[in-house]
Formats: C-alpha cells, structure tokens, sequence
C-alpha cells in the first residue's frame, strides 16, 4: 500500500506578502489565497469538498479556525475539514492529510490553507505581536526571571551547542543567510528582492540573542498561501501541470534537542523517501524550513546531504545558493522571502517544479525535497515531489 | 516612575519543594520514585517509566554549562538595563538540566564546558533563586 503519486498538487494561491497592512486580516488573506488557488487551477468553489486551515499567530485563539473560514467563504457541504498544528510542519501535514483522505474516498478536491496577519504598521519591523515576544511568551515563573523568553532564545541554546560541539560558526551560519539572500534577489515576491546582502552585511546586522543575528531569524509576515490537492487523475485534467507527491512522511522526535542537535528529519525522511522510491542523490531542489539559518544547517545535515555536525563547511562552500551543486530555498526562503510558516517552502517547490521560476529558475527541477519543522526542532514533515508521476 | 524589577516566580503547589529547599540554600530536583531518575522542573510523571510516584531530593549544586544565549532584547521591562545578559544551560553533575543565569562572568567570556556551582540569590523573604558561579575544575 502506498500513496506514491496517487495525488497531486493542482492550484498555488498566494496573496501580497510582508508589510502590507491595508487588508481585512486574516481570514481575508485565507480566503483570498484559496482562491487564488482555485483559478490557478481552473476550478470554482463548489468544487471544494474539503478545507485544512493551518491559523497563524494573529487566529490561533479560534479553535475552529476551519469552520470559520468556510463559513466566511460559504463553502456548502464539506466532506472534510480540519484546523491542524504541528507548528511549522503544518504546511506539509495538511497536504498528507488531504492525500490520505482523497485516496481513501474521503473527500476529492482539499484546499490547504495558511494565513497570518501579525504585523501592524506602528512598528512592523518588529513583528508587533508577531514576533515571538507576545506570542511565545510561554516562559512563566522561573524562565521569566531567568530572563529567557521566545522561540528565538530556544533556538539560540541549540545553535551554540552545535556550535560547541562542532565548530560551526557564525560565517557558516551567515553562509545561509547570504545564500537565501542571492535567490531572494532573483524572487519578485519576496520582501529582499533585489536588496543584496554580503556576509559583512550580516555580521553589522543586529544581534537578536546571540548566535544569532537579525538576519539568522525567519521575516514575521502578513499573507495567506493556500494550494489545491486532488487525485493525480483529476489534476491531469486541470488548468497547470499536476506536482505530483511522490513521497510523504512525518517524523517527531520527542527527545531534548539541546541533547541531540536532530530534528525530526531522518524518521520523517525514511517515511517519504521509501515510498516516492528515491535516494538522497536523486533529489534536484530542496525547500527547507527555514525558521533560523541554524534550522537549514541542522536539516541538510539530518537528510544526509552531508554528514552530521559538517553543514557549516557544507553550506559555506556555496553548495546551496544560485549556481550551487543543490539549490536550496530557491525563493529565498522564510529568511529572505517571506514567512508562512511551512507554506513557504511548499509554495516555492510547485513554483520550480512548474518551471515558473523565472530568473530564479532551477536548470533540474524533476524531484524537489519539502520539509516543515514545527516546535524547538520538535515535528517535522516531508514532501518528495515530482513532475512525474 | 516605577521600579521594574525582573519577575519573581509564584510559588505553585508542584514547586513547593523546590522554593522550600532554595530558601534553606539546597538546590532541589524530582526523583522518580520508581526508576530513580531526576527531572526538572516539576513534571507530573516520569518520561522515562511513567511513574506518577516521585519526591524531592536536594542535588549537589555542582555540573557544567551545556549551552548559553546572549539575550539582546528587551522582552519583560525588568531587564531593560540589563542587555545584553546571558541565560544559561547547566548540566548538573546528577545529569539533570538546569536554566539559570551565570554570575561574575561577563556575557561574551562564557564557554561551554565552564565548571560552575549553584549559589543562590535572595529576592523575597519567601524566594530565593539558585544562580550559579564558577567553581575550580576538579
């Protein structure tokens, strides 16, 4: 039993991205990107018959975030719908979800959902209730005192230790940055298109907690991105050509990262690579999770594209930017692009592998690699996907 | 204008022990009562055996820093004068993780592997806060 290219992805629908704060929030923005979605695909609304809605920041207080938004849209008569989270993994996880449930009979033509508008024009590059500040400010009693508050703080505990462990660096973890950068260069959308950044750029910008700079952590953004999943046979006859999922697979840990420096990736990847039948080698394009630079260090290094504790020397060798032997977050990424959380790296993948990335366009795009990463390393999701069934 | 000062933890029914033990000077941690491993903070069972049995027992104090951040924002106004300041991880001797700050050592001269000894820091007639110190390597 396997679920190898028995399904598709038909429509990608993305709204403006960023600061852009003149926009009815983000049940807007969600609604707007399904959509968008839709006509990409050459379907209409009636044809929904499922809905997965991943809320970001400024929703998660609604706990039904799906029902409200298709009552919002007036989407009639689901058969399938769900408000899922798995942190930054969501984005992959809804479209396994919906794999799973088309296959099974369960419902035909899913559309996948995020949306978020943290960013209020006062102070908007702060991230203003988005930034992890008000959000994540989980660290009650002893955290608080400590002064340890945020994912960014978190995060930053796990990098130094990876740092101690193996020497990587802030070049090596400046290397993602600059390489992100370089697509971003070449992505219309993204927040940093056209604004280049040199490693000297990154070491002036400011620390955010240390080892981190400003521009190791991903850019708070307002948007919604949304894609339309449906069987493989269903996408041949629609509008755009199908990106088939060759390969899916989840991978949650549950083990302190401080003590392992893995994330999720090697279960998740046995999962995916087993049923979309390829090797690491056969992969063209990656788009990563993107949480920190330190995130895509960690993850190349989990998936085997280089050996564990060697992705500072890998990513600094200029392996992953344009030009590189493996193109990696060929948007830009949630570092330079924009942050949708998972959606982001899903999104830029059909891009590629439609070959409608433009300048940013890579020359192999048959087999590209997704990956979400939720928590403090603590979920993963993968998506092997491909232009062939 | 106000005073901030940094937040002082409640003491909740869970942490009662580990408050009482902090007061007396005695860093505390839970102990599995059924496989005898230690955790921190409280937790309501043991991730390693699933017991529910657990007690308090005071801990040497003494272990190593694991990992370290350099905090730069202000998140809680209590630090505004305080950036940049570390938090630090410390893997105590009995093998259980601890955050807390390091004392008497500046932010950027921090290093993983620091032999370090818990002291602790008055800040109520009822909390008093395990900090922690450099001691002489053995």
């Amino acid at each position: 039993m396997s679920l190898r290219a028995k399904c598709a992805i038909a429509g990608l629908g993305q709204t403006r991205m960023g600061k852009n704060f003149d926009h009815p929030g983000p049940i807007g923005f969600a609604a707007e990107a399904v959509n968008l979605a839709l006509d990409d695909a050459g379907l209409k609304r009636a044809d929904l018959d499922g809905l997965l809605v991943n809320p970001g920041i400024t929703w998660l207080n609604n706990p039904m975030a799906s029902s409200s938004l298709q009552h919002a849209m007036g989407l009639g008569d689901l058969r399938l719908t769900a408000t899922m989270n798995l942190g930054g993994a969501t984005g992959a996880a809804m479209i396994m979800h919906a794999a799973q449930a088309i296959d099974a009979g369960m419902a035909e033509v899913v559309a996948c959902v995020f949306a978020d508008a943290p960013l209020r024009p006062p102070s908007p590059n702060k991230g203003d209730g988005g930034g992890s500040a008000a959000f994540y400010g989980f660290a009650q009693g002893l955290d608080a005192h400590y002064g340890l508050f945020g994912v960014n703080a978190q995060y930053a505990f796990v990098a130094q230790r990876h740092m101690h462990c193996y020497g990587t660096t802030n070049d090596h973890l400046g290397a993602v940055a600059v390489s992100e950068r370089k697509w971003a260069n070449l992505n219309p959308a993204a927040q940093f298109y056209d604004t280049p950044m040199s490693i000297a750029d990154y070491h002036a910008s400011r620390w955010v907690v240390e080892p981190f700079h400003l521009y190791d952590c991903c850019l708070v953004s307002n948007g919604g991105l949304a894609v339309i999943v449906t069987s493989a046979e269903r996408a041949k006859n629609l509008k755009r050509p199908p990106v088939y999922i060759l390969g899916m697979g989840q991978g949650h840990p549950g083990r302190d990262p401080l003590e392992t420096l893995l994330s999720g990736a090697p279960i998740a990847k046995d999962t995916a690579f087993k049923m979309a039948g390829i090797k690491v080698a056969d992969v063209n394009f990656c788009e990563l999770y993107d949480c920190y630079t330190f995130t895509v260090l960690v993850t190349l290094e989990d998936y085997g594209f280089c050996k564990k504790g060697e992705g500072g020397p890998f990513v600094a060798g200029g392996a992953i930017g344009p030009g590189g032997s493996l193109p990696v977050n060929t948007g830009g990424g949630q570092l330079s692009s924009f942050y949708m959380w998972g959606m982001t790296p899903v999104g830029e993948a059909i891009v590629q592998m439609r070959g409608d990335g433009g300048r940013r366009q890579v020359a192999k795009h048959d087999v590209g690699l997704v990956s979400g990463n939720g928590g403090i390393l603590a979920t993963h999701s993968t998506l092997v996907l491909g232009s062939q069934p | 204008m106000p005073e901030f000062t940094k937040p002082i933890p409640a003491i909740t029914p869970e942490m009662r022990e580990f408050f009482d033990g902090a007061r007396a000077g005695r860093l505390m941690v839970q102990k599995c009562d059924d496989c005898g491993r230690l955790r921190f903070p409280a937790h309501e069972l043991c991730s390693h055996c699933n017991s529910t049995a657990s007690r308090w027992v005071p801990v040497s104090g003494r272990g190593e820093i694991f990992s370290f951040n350099i905090m730069h924002q202000v998140y809680h106004p209590g630090f505004a004068g305080q950036v940049p300041y570390a938090v630090v991880v410390v893997e105590l001797e009995e093998g259980c993780k601890f955050v807390s700050n390091l004392l008497g050592v500046k932010p950027h001269d921090i290093k993983c592997g620091m032999p370090v000894e818990v002291t602790f820091e008055k800040l109520s007639d009822e909390v008093s806060m395990p900090k922690f110190r450099l001691r002489a390597a053995k």
